[in-house]
This record gives structure tokens, C-alpha cells and sequence, in this order.
């Protein structure tokens, strides 16, 4: 008998593998290792957004600024590489600095002003866009060797499927994040406070510095997957990466974390962004269907995964 | 007491109405003739009234919204209804419908239907607010590229077209269908016992439903009003430009919704609301986007502005921080080593 807490991860894989498999019957090419690690490369940042979403939505919070973050980390990195003529090794560490105090600083409003995570990571989300458009309204082109060598560097595995540099960079944070999420103190506070804030306090858990911390997180890991990012288009943009938190919210559910915080795996999360990926790489094999069918069914997906979670709260074991 | 009760209501006017009057001078100031309003054929011109043209439909949204939020939720997918209702109605102008009451009937069917969706995930299924319109804010797009068939179907109706661009008694026609909208629904809240069932709902849930309200029945009604409101706006935005964009029509007027609710005092966390305050918020929102234009900064500089406001407006209404600005200005030198670690909290 399975155990219970595993069943929408079940779910989840079980959806995986059937729509994987519907399309490899049906469409010559789809069954093949190649798709699969695309599958991987083409979602690479998506699913470092959607691992720090995972660890924002275990506390029982939200972050809405993931997509913007992205953004404006392009925007930066373009501007001090091509225009500042900063090295890119420079950059990174740079950002990824910038991109964890403005989460720290969400985290210490949501904490300290008792305000709610969805209204402050919005304003935030605001913030960034904004500070991305101020820096610069147009797409800036990204001019640098080193991001050629890393966009080049990869191997190739059974014959033809391609590991990229973003694909090596997201299964390490993968890694990493589920080791943080299931076997670290932090990871044990992240689900205590999204059980029951109140008990977590109760307990002894320091409620600041945890939440500081998820929230910052969740950005570095935001301006992480807008580095990834700049690799694929090789340029900046203010409007680039709308909706992405979306993305990452319902990848996260369709993962099986539960909203409402303290359930979940951090391997659910990058099966959900596969059974997104799935999705758009059927449509675009068929061919017949309009991509806007991606979004109608990413919705129904959404519904009933958050269905199947209300029915396992609500249905308690004896 | 009852002085007491008075004067916290009368102060929760005073901010609002307070901030939009500032937004007034200022453009007065910059710009003298802000404030000049001419008629001219059968209509008043000027640019209060565009202000007032261009905040109708995030003035629509709010209304509903602010009941959504009394109640303890959140609607994010008002701007994909939006867009649902502005695809129907041009569909049935494009299949070659006539009858006006049957075109914007079909369009509030259309956004009917949606609120029913939120309303039964919300209330019936007790799922999060912020999931449950997620679900459709993601969808309802895709269900109006569906219905438009991915293009941008434009029409001509010239009766259709008066929700957007006409003008009855000498108002814009979109500002006539919000004070319209306003009257309804505060006879409906204020007038009958619902406004106080929202407000117990979003109150105490449980306090609520010992007192046997149907708390369900209130959830739905208040996401189908929203989502009514909403595709009235969707129907102006598209008679405004005779046309349906199914990917741009209300994109992320959710969010300008939600903020001219938070501006106009109202808590995210449910109870009280004011309709009336929700619209100044809308106004407000649409007075600082002119401000900006007017006063020679650059309209890139628009989000980061608008963000900082809204942060400035969330600081003002927490507790903690009115306690650290009153501290602030009642600082006595002696009592600088006890404020001090409040400061730190300042500065994170």
C-alpha cells in the first residue's frame, strides 16, 4: 500500500510517464532521450524559479516577484558586460548578491510589518520592473566570450541528447535544494512554519531569520534562473520573463506541494515543470492545435491537482 | 465611544481623499491648465475628465473587488475575464448579431459563468483565494484567444461602440456606467444586510458561521458581482478600441484593482470595505500616472514610482510602524537607548 503523503507525487510522475508515453505512440521522434533533456535545457531557469517558489510556497507564502526578478538580473548583467565592460565571472556574483538582499528586504517587511507575502512580493514584483525599465527600455544585446564558451559547453549522452551548461547548473540546484528542503534544520523550519506558524514559535523556531532567509532564497535563486536565462537569448530586457512566477506557482502545485504550505517534495516541483513542458512539446509535434491550448490546459491541470490536494486534506486516515 | 467610532471613520476617509487632493494641487501647480474644462459638442473636455475616462474601468474592477476583499479574498483573474467578455461580445458582432441587449448580455453571461467557477472553488471547495482565480487568470486567456481563434477581431457597432467612446449628459459614457455601477451596488450592500454578511464573513469566518450565515452563498455572490464588474470593464475596454486583443485586453489590471482597494484603506486580510474609497483609490492611481506624464519625469519611471507608493501605503497602515513614527516625533533624548533596536527593525 502506498503510503499517503506520496500519492500526488504518485499522481504527478503517473501523468508524467502516460502523457511521455501518448506521445511517443503517436508522433514518430517524440520517445527519444533528445526530447527528454530538452525538456530539461528549454526549462532550465524555470525550474530554479520554481525551486525557490517550492521552498516560499512550504512556509505557506507566495512570491509574485520571481518573473520581474529575472528580468532586471538580464537587464543588469547586459549593462555592466556590454556597456560597463565588466566580466561576466564579476557579474554573477554581483547579482546574485543584489538579488539576495531584495529578497532579505521582502522577507524583513513581510516578517517584521506582519504584512502579506502575496501584496509585498507585488510591490516588489513592481519594483523590479520598474528599476529593470529605468535602466533601460530596449533589449540590450549581451556581447561576451565567456557566454559563448558556456552556452557551448555541453556533452552529448546516448547518442544524441545534449547536456548544456543551464541544464548541468539546474540539476545542481535541484541537488542542493533537496538536500536543504528534507535533511537540513532549515529545511525542518521551512515545513514547521508553513504547518502552523504559531506552533513553529511555540517551538523555538526563529520565525525572522527563517522567513529572511526563505525569502531570500527564493530571489537569489530568481536572479539564478534570470543568469540562466541571459544564456538563452544573449541579451536583457525589461519585459522579458512575464508571468514566469505564474509558471513556477502552478508548477509547484502540479509538483503536489500544497498551498497552503508544510507538504510537499522538492522533486514534485521538477516533475511539474516537465508535465508543463510536456504539454507545450505535444502541441508543438501536432501541430494542428493552437498554442493557446497551453494554457487552457495548463489551467485544467491546475484544477485538478488542487482538487485532488482538497480531497486528500480533507479525506483524514483513521 | 461613540466620538471615538465617528472620528476613526471619519479618519479613514481623511487619508484617501486627503492623498488624491495632494495629486490635485500638484498637478494644478505643474500644470495650470489641469483643472480647465471645456463643453463642446454636447460633452465636457478636459483632462479631469479623461483622468476620470481612463480610471473607469480599474474603477469598475475595484468595486467588485472590494467586496472580494472584504470577504478575506483575492480575485487575480478579473483581467482575464476581461478579456473573456470583450472576445464574446465581438464574436456575436462579428457572426453579424444586432440586438445590443443581446451582445452585452452575452458578455456578462460569459463573465457570469466565470464568477460562478471562482465562487464555487472559493466558497464550495474552500480552496485559497489567490489559487483558485489563479487557475482562471492562467486559463481565461487561453479560453479568449480560443474564442477570438488567436486574432485580434476587430468590429464595427456603432451602438456597441458607444459603451466606450459615447457620452450621455455630458459624461464620458464608461464614467456613467461606473457611477451607475456604484449606486447598485451600495444600494445592494448598504441598503439590504449583505454589506454587513461580507463584512462578518471576512471578519470571523467562524464567529460568522455560528451565527448561521451562509458563508458559501456570500463567497459566490461576491466573485459573481466582481466578475459582473469585470466584464462590463472588458466590454468598454473593447468598444473603447473597436476591437478584441485577447492577450492584452486587462493585462495586469488585477493588480491595479487590488491596488486601488489597498490605497483606499481597506485590509487584505477582510472586514470593512468602502466602495467609495475603492474608486478614489482608482483615481488616485490614474491622477499619479498623469502627475508623472506632467511633470516632465520620464513615464519609464511609472512602476518604480507606483511601487513605492504602494509600499509607502502599506507602511502607513501597519501598526508597528505608526508606533515607530509616533516614536519618531515624541523622541526625548533620554528615551534615544529604548527606541534604538526599533530603529534596526526601521532599517531592514
Amino acid at each position: 500500500m502506498l503510503n499517503r503523503k506520496f500519492i500526488p507525487l504518485a499522481v504527478t510522475c503517473c501523468l508524467f510517464f502516460l502523457l511521455f508515453g501518448v506521445g511517443s505512440i503517436q508522433f514518430e521522434g517524440f520517445g527519444t532521450p533528445r526530447v527528454f533533456f530538452n525538456l530539461l535545457s528549454d526549462n532550465a531557469f524555470l525550474i530554479i524559479a520554481a525551486v525557490g517558489m517550492t521552498f516560499v510556497i512550504l512556509s505557506g507564502g507566495i512570491d509574485l516577484s520571481v518573473g520581474a526578478v529575472i528580468a532586471l538580473t538580464g537587464v543588469v548583467c547586459s549593462i555592466l558586460i556590454s556597456k560597463y565592460q565588466w566580466h561576466p565571472l564579476i557579474v554573477f556574483p554581483v547579482v546574485l548578491i543584489g538579488g539576495t538582499a531584495f529578497g532579505a528586504i521582502m522577507g524583513a517587511i513581510i516578517h517584521y510589518y506582519k504584512m502579506q507575502p502575496f501584496i509585498v512580493t507585488l510591490a516588489g514584483m513592481f519594483f523590479a520592473r520598474g528599476l529593470a525599465s529605468v535602466i533601460s527600455e530596449e533589449s540590450i544585446p549581451i556581447e561576451h566570450e565567456f557566454y559563448n564558451d558556456v552556452s557551448a559547453f555541453g556533452f552529448e549522452i546516448f547518442g544524441d541528447a545534449w547536456i548544456g551548461s543551464s541544464t548541468i547548473i539546474c540539476l545542481m540546484v535541484l541537488v542542493v535544494a533537496i538536500i536543504a528542503a528534507h535533511y537540513t534544520r532549515f529545511g525542518g523550519r521551512v515545513y514547521a512554519i508553513g504547518g502552523d506558524a504559531n506552533s513553529a514559535a511555540l517551538m523555538g523556531i526563529p520565525l525572522a531569520a527563517t522567513t529572511i532567509r526563505i525569502y531570500a532564497i527564493s530571489s537569489f535563486l530568481a536572479t539564478l534562473a534570470g543568469i540562466v536565462y541571459s544564456f538563452y537569448t544573449f541579451s536583457g530586457y525589461s519585459l522579458a520573463a512575464v508571468g514566469v512566477e505564474l509558471d513556477a506557482i502552478a508548477a509547484v502545485v502540479i509538483g503536489g506541494t500544497l498551498l497552503t504550505g508544510g507538504y510537499g517534495y522538492m522533486f514534485g516541483t521538477l516533475m511539474g515543470v516537465l508535465i508543463m513542458g510536456v504539454v507545450q512539446t505535444y502541441i508543438s509535434f501536432d501541430g494542428t492545435l493552437s498554442s493557446w491550448w497551453t494554457k487552457i490546459v495548463i489551467g485544467g491541470l491546475l484544477f485538478c491537482f488542487i482538487a485532488l490536494q482538497q480531497v486528500l486534506v480533507r479525506v483524514k486516515p483513521r | 465611544m461613540n466620538t471615538l467610532s465617528k472620528n476613526q471613520n471619519l479618519r479613514r476617509y481623511l487619508w484617501p481623499c486627503a492623498g488624491l487632493l495632494v495629486l490635485l494641487v500638484i498637478n494644478a501647480i505643474i500644470a495650470p491648465e489641469f483643472f480647465s474644462i471645456e463643453f463642446k459638442d454636447g460633452r465636457f473636455y478636459g483632462s479631469l475628465i479623461d483622468v476620470l475616462n481612463r480610471a473607469a474601468p480599474v474603477a469598475l474592477l475595484a468595486i467588485g473587488m472590494s467586496l472580494v476583499i472584504a470577504t478575506a479574498g483575492v480575485d487575480l483573474s478579473v483581467g482575464s475575464i476581461m478579456a473573456i467578455a470583450g472576445a464574446v461580445s465581438a464574436y456575436y458582432i462579428t457572426k453579424g448579431v444586432d440586438n445590443l441587449a443581446l451582445i452585452i448580455g452575452a458578455g456578462l453571461i460569459a463573465g457570469l459563468i466565470a464568477g460562478i467557477v471562482n465562487g464555487f472553488l472559493v466558497g464550495y471547495m474552500s480552496i485559497q483565494p489567490i489559487v483558485a482565480t489563479l487557475i482562471l487568470m492562467v486559463a481565461g486567456r487561453g479560453i479568449a484567444q480560443l474564442i477570438n481563434e488567436g486574432q485580434i477581431v476587430t468590429f464595427d457597432h456603432s451602438g456597441f461602440a458607444f459603451l466606450g467612446t459615447g457620452s450621455f449628459l455630458g459624461l464620458p459614457f464608461p464614467v456613467v456606467l461606473v457611477i451607475l455601477t456604484f449606486v447598485i451596488v451600495q444600494l445592494l450592500t448598504r441598503r439590504t444586510a449583505l454589506g454587513l454578511y461580507i463584512e462578518a464573513v471576512g471578519a470571523n469566518p467562524s464567529a460568522s458561521h455560528y451565527m448561521g450565515l451562509n458563508a458559501k452563498a456570500i463567497k459566490m455572490s461576491v466573485y459573481c458581482v466582481a466578475a459582473l464588474c469585470a466584464a462590463l470593464a472588458g466590454m468598454i475596454a473593447a468598444a473603447d478600441i473597436r476591437g478584441s486583443d485577447a492577450n492584452n485586453a486587462g493585462l495586469w489590471l488585477e493588480l491595479d484593482a487590488i491596488l486601488a482597494v489597498v490605497i483606499g484603506g481597506a485590509s487584505l486580510m477582510g472586514g470593512r470595505f468602502s466602495i467609495f474609497l475603492a474608486i478614489i483609490g482608482a483615481l488616485i492611481i490614474q491622477t499619479l500616472t498623469v502627475t508623472i506624464i506632467l511633470s516632465g519625469i520620464p513615464p519609464k519611471f511609472n512602476l518604480l514610482i507606483k511601487a513605492s507608493a504602494i509600499i509607502l501605503v502599506l507602511l502607513l497602515q501597519s501598526p508597528l510602524f505608526q508606533k515607530q513614527l509616533a516614536q519618531l516625533k515624541f523622541r526625548k533624548p533620554f528615551t534615544n537607548n529604548t527606541s534604538a533596536p526599533n530603529k534596526e527593525v526601521n532599517n531592514a
